[in-house]
């Protein structure tokens, strides 16, 4: 622990050059601190192991405990995450009164009340990549001011989230029920199903942005064909899988069905979907991953406000912190959009 | 007339090598009357399963019909309830659910708790009676069998179609069911039609048993007579004189023909000079002999 002290202190204080100051290089120090923060981590993990097996749930060889790795992980990113964008403090040993003025007047630095010089903090932004702790600061006032409305294009990001997920939920609404009806429709005649699936497998791979320009033109409205660039992305797979799940429904069902005389109505919310209830979650699946995915270019490309829009503006402001900070939002969002979508598809699937 | 009639059945499929057809089986006529119990044995292949379905209504024939008490089956109807060999329960229902659904199908007038009752006095009869909000997968394959009957018998069907109902069940808790099965008939006494491999099980159930020949151009060869008296258990029917004289010939003539392969030398035996399958009844023989 003495070294590491040393280290993370030589690296502080280090004026001009904190790539040669090291006592120790990089990848010893990583090495050096990983090991005895493990060291730590594991003598923490006994009693969480004995608790594991007395709950009885895991099975016998499982061992440690997740959730203190994906910790150790996530501080560990952290720390080389701020380590590594750390800059030197500004020095002027050396210098001449002539070139700090110069560099004052540059903007380079600038004359704290004390009456030294630092970096220009506002120049520093865009110097390197933004630390965690600057974007901490930019999340900080951020989600301060997350319910406010500043102007026409700078809303709080509850806001953005909020048109986000509502373009995102709308398109993906519309072309799940779109995509189910019509594969049921092609899953329950084979001939058809053999006649319109070569364009499906066409269309299927074309990236939903590629429609955009046509989108566009068609409907003269970026706020609808945000919504439709989201339907495109998630129409295909969904519409294949439930051609595929009814098309390959056991025979037993439907024979069942027929003998027991039901409507074609009950037939087909009864037996149809629920039997093919598995496969179309699946193909949702792959839908909600791909309109997901789609939701944020087509914010970036359309100007939409949105999470996806906040990503690009805030790279239009050169606020890389914010720009962060916006692939972190997208990250929560999507995150908690699945685990909805898990959720749902719990209720659905069955037990063969 | 009788009461469930299988009038000069035909079935072919398109020949999957090329043009033409094959024959599954040809010009098959089966009469049985009302609350009889027949089997039909045969090799696996022959095309029993698709006579199940044809009578059933869910594979039409290519020719001749099925009539039931004088009317022409065709489509499948609530009349003619199958028992299916991978039992066929909706995975996604409870037990109770998946007899309500046939249930509500035959009897579309009652209300909710008339349902109820009706479902919970048939879990009660196959022994289910705390499964009821069980899921098949949470059930062994002789409940889900079980389930199956209690499907089955539940909206009281004229012809009751067993589809080797209990080829996927193991041997110990097949010999229960089966008895099981004997219970519910007795007190129902459905028309019963049943198709399976076991020998034993068709001595055990029915009244009358068809031997088929092996596909392709299959036929009903022999109608044997199980010339031993009701009610029948597991324990005593091996004791009957004639249960194992019934068992070597049924046995004799399966041996025979999955030697012979598809026609067999020995096929003109097996059948009368008029088509009709040979009778084969031990009681008229052993009085003949007498």
């Amino acid at each position: 622990m003495e070294s590491l002290w040393s280290a993370l202190s030589s690296k502080f204080t280090s004026g001009t050059d904190a790539e040669t100051s090291h006592v120790l290089s990089p990848s010893r120090w990583l090495g050096r601190f990983a090991t005895s923060v493990w060291l730590r981590l594991r003598d923490l993990r006994v009693p969480q192991v004995r608790g594991i097996r007395s709950g009885g749930t895991m099975p016998g060889k499982a061992k440690g405990n997740p959730w203190l790795i994906s910790g150790f992980l996530l501080v560990m990113f952290l720390l080389s995450w701020h380590l590594s964008t750390l800059r030197p403090t500004f020095d002027p040993t050396g210098m001449t009164e002539e070139q700090l003025q110069l560099m004052e007047f540059n903007g380079d630095i600038v004359r704290g009340t004390d009456g030294a010089y630092s970096w220009n903090p506002e120049k520093e932004k865009v110097r390197g990549v933004p630390g965690p702790l600057a974007v901490f600061d930019k999340a900080r006032v951020e989600l301060a001011e997350a319910f406010e409305i500043k102007g026409t294009n700078d809303h709080g990001i509850a806001y953005l989230v909020l048109y986000t997920v509502s373009r995102f939920g709308a398109g993906f609404l519309a072309a799940s029920i779109i995509a189910i009806m019509l594969g049921v429709v092609l899953g329950l005649n084979r001939v058809l199903f053999r006649a319109v699936n070569p364009y499906i497998q066409i269309l299927k791979p074309i990236s939903p942005l590629a429609w955009m320009p046509l989108l566009l033109y068609t409907v003269k409205d970026p706020k609808w064909t945000a919504v439709l660039v989201v339907f495109m992305a998630a129409l295909w797979p969904t519409l294949a899988t439930t051609a595929f799940g009814v098309n390959s429904l056991r025979k037993e069902y439907l024979h069942v069905a027929a003998i027991v005389q039901l409507s074609w109505f009950k037939r087909l919310f009864k037996v149809i979907l629920p039997a093919a209830a598995p496969t179309i979650v699946n193909g949702l699946r792959i839908s909600f991953g791909s309109a997901l995915v789609a939701v944020v270019p087509a914010e970036m490309l359309l100007g939409e406000l949105g999470v996806g829009y906040l990503s690009w503006i805030e790279w239009n402001n050169l606020d890389i912190a914010g720009v962060i900070f916006a692939i972190l939002v997208v990250g929560v969002v999507g995150v908690v959009l699945d685990s909805g979508f898990n959720k749902l598809a719990g209720y659905v699937t069955y037990q063969e | 007339m009788s009461f469930l009639q299988i009038d000069h059945v035909s079935k072919y499929f398109p020949n999957p090598s090329g043009d033409g057809q094959v024959c599954i089986f040809k010009d098959v006529t089966i009469k049985i009357e009302k609350g009889e119990f027949v089997t039909t044995i045969g090799h696996s292949g022959c095309g029993k399963s698709t006579l199940l379905n044809i009578i059933a209504g869910l594979e039409t024939p290519s020719e001749g019909g099925v009539i039931l008490n004088g009317r022409e089956a065709s489509g499948p109807g609530l009349d003619r309830m199958v028992v299916f060999q991978n039992f066929a329960l909706m995975p996604w229902m409870t037990v109770f659910e998946n007899i309500a659904l046939a249930v509500r199908s035959a009897y579309p007038e009652w209300n909710r708790q008339q349902v109820t009752t009706h479902v919970h006095k048939y879990i009660m009869l196959v022994g289910l009676k705390g499964a009821e909000d069980k899921r098949p997968v949470a059930l062994s394959g002789g409940m889900k069998q079980r389930v199956g009957l209690a499907r089955a018998f539940s909206i009281e069907p004229k012809v009751l179609l067993l589809d080797e109902p209990f080829a996927q069940i193991d041997a110990l808790t097949r010999g229960v069911i089966q008895e099981e099965l004997i219970q519910m008939w007795n007190t129902s006494r459905n028309t019963v039609f049943m198709v399976t491999h076991d020998v034993d099980e068709a001595i055990l159930l029915s009244d009358r048993i068809l031997l088929m020949t092996n596909g392709p151009d299959a036929r009903i060869a022999e109608m044997v007579q199980v010339t031993i008296p009701r009610p029948r258990s597991r324990e005593t029917i091996i004791d009957h004189p004639h249960y194992y004289k019934i068992r070597n010939h049924i046995i004799h003539f399966l041996v025979r023909h999955a030697k012979h392969g598809t026609t067999g030398d020995g096929a003109s035996s097996d059948q009368s000079m008029d088509g009709s399958p040979v009778i084969v009844d031990f009681e008229a023989v052993s009085s003949a002999v007498r």
